[in-house]
């Protein structure tokens, strides 16, 4: 059972959420390489699921009967391990190994490297079958977990997409949930002058699939979305989540270049200057 | 000699020789998995009969998942199963699994350490009428550069089932062999099985060659081992069920005493068994081999007996090879 946000716990969630994203600025920058667009267009969704949606234990990453969420799109992982460490998974000091030699944190997340992240993934489009298989072992050991999956609308465009999307409608897999970016970038330029995916609603649905949409942005919209998602039996659910790519950092959003590129350390600290800036008009609104 | 201490097939050399495709015993050791582990569970791309897993489907439909003709989807929903407990067999046409679905097979199950045993079906050029395009031999060499898999390419269908029940007792990724025709079965029940063993069939005194065979045409090394005994030229015959990991200390024991390999396989012999032997002598002790296998073609439709004769797979090809490692060692 996911509870309902109240005023307190949102304002909460959403420091959090501009926390991640200056995290995810340092760590780029120490990196010296990665991408910067996806995973702050993502810091709301991931701060929501591990501060709020996820059933888990940063302090047993192997627990059986916990939540899954697996990352289909990869190369978004500095937002994970972000969010990760600062749930309690591990030192905060460790993002900044991200990338470098004898590192937990590669470059695209490694199951056996690093417990927690889930699954291997970084090659696009093979996400939501590993969520098919693990959702699949829950119903045949009757467990009550759930399998959420984060996946691009780039990877929309992998032919492996559909085929799982067909298979997990035909095996009715209610609890799995499918969170897709929709930021409206890819590494060529927008989606929809690369290879157009809309209408995307549309597909989802004729595939059968329970379809919903929301701002990827507000806190309390998704996790009433995902919650909204626990209600369908019937069928498992896809929510379009309308994100900024760069959000948060002014002259990253919508563009583009920033999909595969980190900051460099005048753009960090522009950055951080902002989202600092931010953080306390935040803080004032939720006064 | 035949080797007394592996019960063979008595009637091995008998014109009616008992005909049975190894897919069979990949059926018959899923039926059998089914009933003793019941984290075991089979998924299928369309090919759920000629992959020969209709009889674990029937006895147990809720362990067995239907993905369509999607291979990619396939691996990567069994890896998925792999990593939360479940032990997934997935079987289609080798040609599409692993050779289709290589890279999702690669991030998914291999790198990812998950649980799952790919079963290639149709391999090598005695899958006939269908051609090449059905005619996996390229599958040992795709698969062998992978770090941590197991390859087992059982001789026969009962070491299949054998080999398809053992490859459980390991909790990482497997890759089985197998084929769509009939062929001889060498081994009986009685003969032992252990995964990474390689097992001396053919036996002789002051052995002049050692023929390491994997999958079916070990019967036509060991029909060329009688004619070469008549012949007076003495050989060993040692079935390679396991390609990868190489049983390397018996593969250099059984060469010791030759000095002069042939290695036969039905595939390529770019990457496959003797590539694999060939690595392990260059570094070890090289030694003189030829290479019976594809050589660097594809093949056609026909029956499988025109395909071994024309592509130079079978007896005659064998016996050719012996006589020639032999000059070149002497030489």
């Amino acid at each position: 059972m996911i509870e309902e946000l109240h005023e307190e716990k949102l304002q909460d969630l959403e420091e959090k959420a501009n926390q991640i994203r200056q995290l995810v600025i340092e760590t780029l920058l120490e990196a010296g390489s990665g991408h910067s667009a996806g995973p702050l267009g993502m810091a709301d969704i991931f701060c929501s699921f591990y501060f709020h949606i996820l059933n888990h234990d940063p302090k047993r990453p192997d627990w059986e009967d916990r939540d899954r969420l697996i990352l289909s799109n990869g190369h978004i992982c500095p937002v994970r391990y972000v969010t990760m460490a600062l749930a309690g998974y591990f030192p905060l000091a460790e993002l900044k190994t991200l990338r470098k030699i004898n590192s937990r944190l590669q470059g695209h997340p490694h199951r056996t490297a690093l417990a927690g992240v889930e699954t291997t993934s970084g090659p696009l489009g093979e996400g939501i079958s590993q969520s098919i298989g693990v959702a699949l072992t829950a119903k045949l050991d009757k467990k009550n977990y759930r399998v959420y999956c984060i996946a691009s609308d780039g990877e929309q465009q992998e032919g492996n997409t559909w085929e799982a999307a067909m298979f997990a409608a035909k095996y009715k897999l209610n609890n799995l949930t499918l969170v897709i970016d929709r930021n409206n970038i890819q590494i060529d330029g927008f989606t929809e002058n690369v290879m157009p995916l809309e209408p995307l609603k549309e597909k989802y649905t004729a595939f059968n699939w329970e379809v919903k949409e929301v701002d990827g942005h507000n806190i309390k919209a998704f996790v009433d979305t995902v919650r909204e998602a626990h209600a369908i039996f019937e069928k498992p659910t896809v929510i379009i989540a309308h994100t900024i790519p760069g959000k948060g950092v002014d002259f990253m959003e919508k563009d583009f270049k920033w999909h595969g590129k980190p900051p460099n350390k005048e753009e960090a600290a522009k950055a951080l200057a902002e989202l600092r800036t931010l953080q306390g008009k935040i803080q004032s609104e939720h006064q | 000699m035949l080797n007394p201490d592996l019960k063979l097939n008595e009637h091995i050399f008998d014109e009616n020789v008992e005909m049975v495709p190894t897919r069979n015993g990949f059926g018959d050791g899923l039926e059998k998995l089914g009933e003793i582990n019941p984290n075991v569970v089979v998924l299928t791309a369309d090919l759920e009969e000629s992959t020969k897993c209709e009889k674990f489907a029937e006895k147990y439909p809720d362990r067995f998942f239907e993905c369509g003709v999607a291979e990619q989807n396939m691996a990567a929903i069994a890896a998925g199963l792999g990593i939360s407990g479940k032990i997934a067999f997935i079987a289609s046409y080798a040609t599409f699994s692993p050779g289709k679905n290589w890279e999702t097979i690669r991030t998914t199950i291999i790198y990812n350490q998950s649980n799952v045993k790919i079963a290639g079906h149709h391999s090598g050029i005695v899958t006939g009428p269908d051609g090449a395009t059905h005619q996996a031999t390229e599958d040992i060499a795709i698969t062998r550069a992978w770090p941590g898999i197991s390859i087992i390419v059982p001789c026969d269908a009962l070491e299949a089932k054998k080999a398809t029940i053992a490859s459980v007792d390991i909790n990482t990724p497997v890759y089985l062999r197998f084929t769509r025709d009939k062929t001889p079965t060498m081994t009986t029940e009685q003969t032992p099985f252990a995964l990474g063993k390689i097992q001396t069939f053919w036996t002789s005194q002051k052995p002049q060659v050692t023929i390491f065979g994997t999958g079916h045409l070990l019967y036509y090394a060991l029909l060329a081992a009688t004619e070469l005994e008549k012949e007076g030229t003495n050989v060993f015959v040692a079935n390679v069920s396991t390609i990868k990991p190489l049983d390397e200390k018996a593969l250099i024991d059984l060469t010791s005493g030759s000095q002069a390999v042939v290695t036969v396989e039905d595939h390529q012999i770019t990457g496959g068994l003797g590539g694999a032997i060939a690595e392990l002598l260059a570094k070890t002790k090289p030694t003189p081999i030829e290479f019976v296998g594809l050589k660097d073609t594809f093949a056609e439709s026909g029956s499988p007996k025109d395909l071994i004769e024309k592509y130079g797979l079978g007896k005659e090809s064998i016996k050719q090879a012996v006589k020639k490692v032999i000059s070149r060692k002497n030489s």
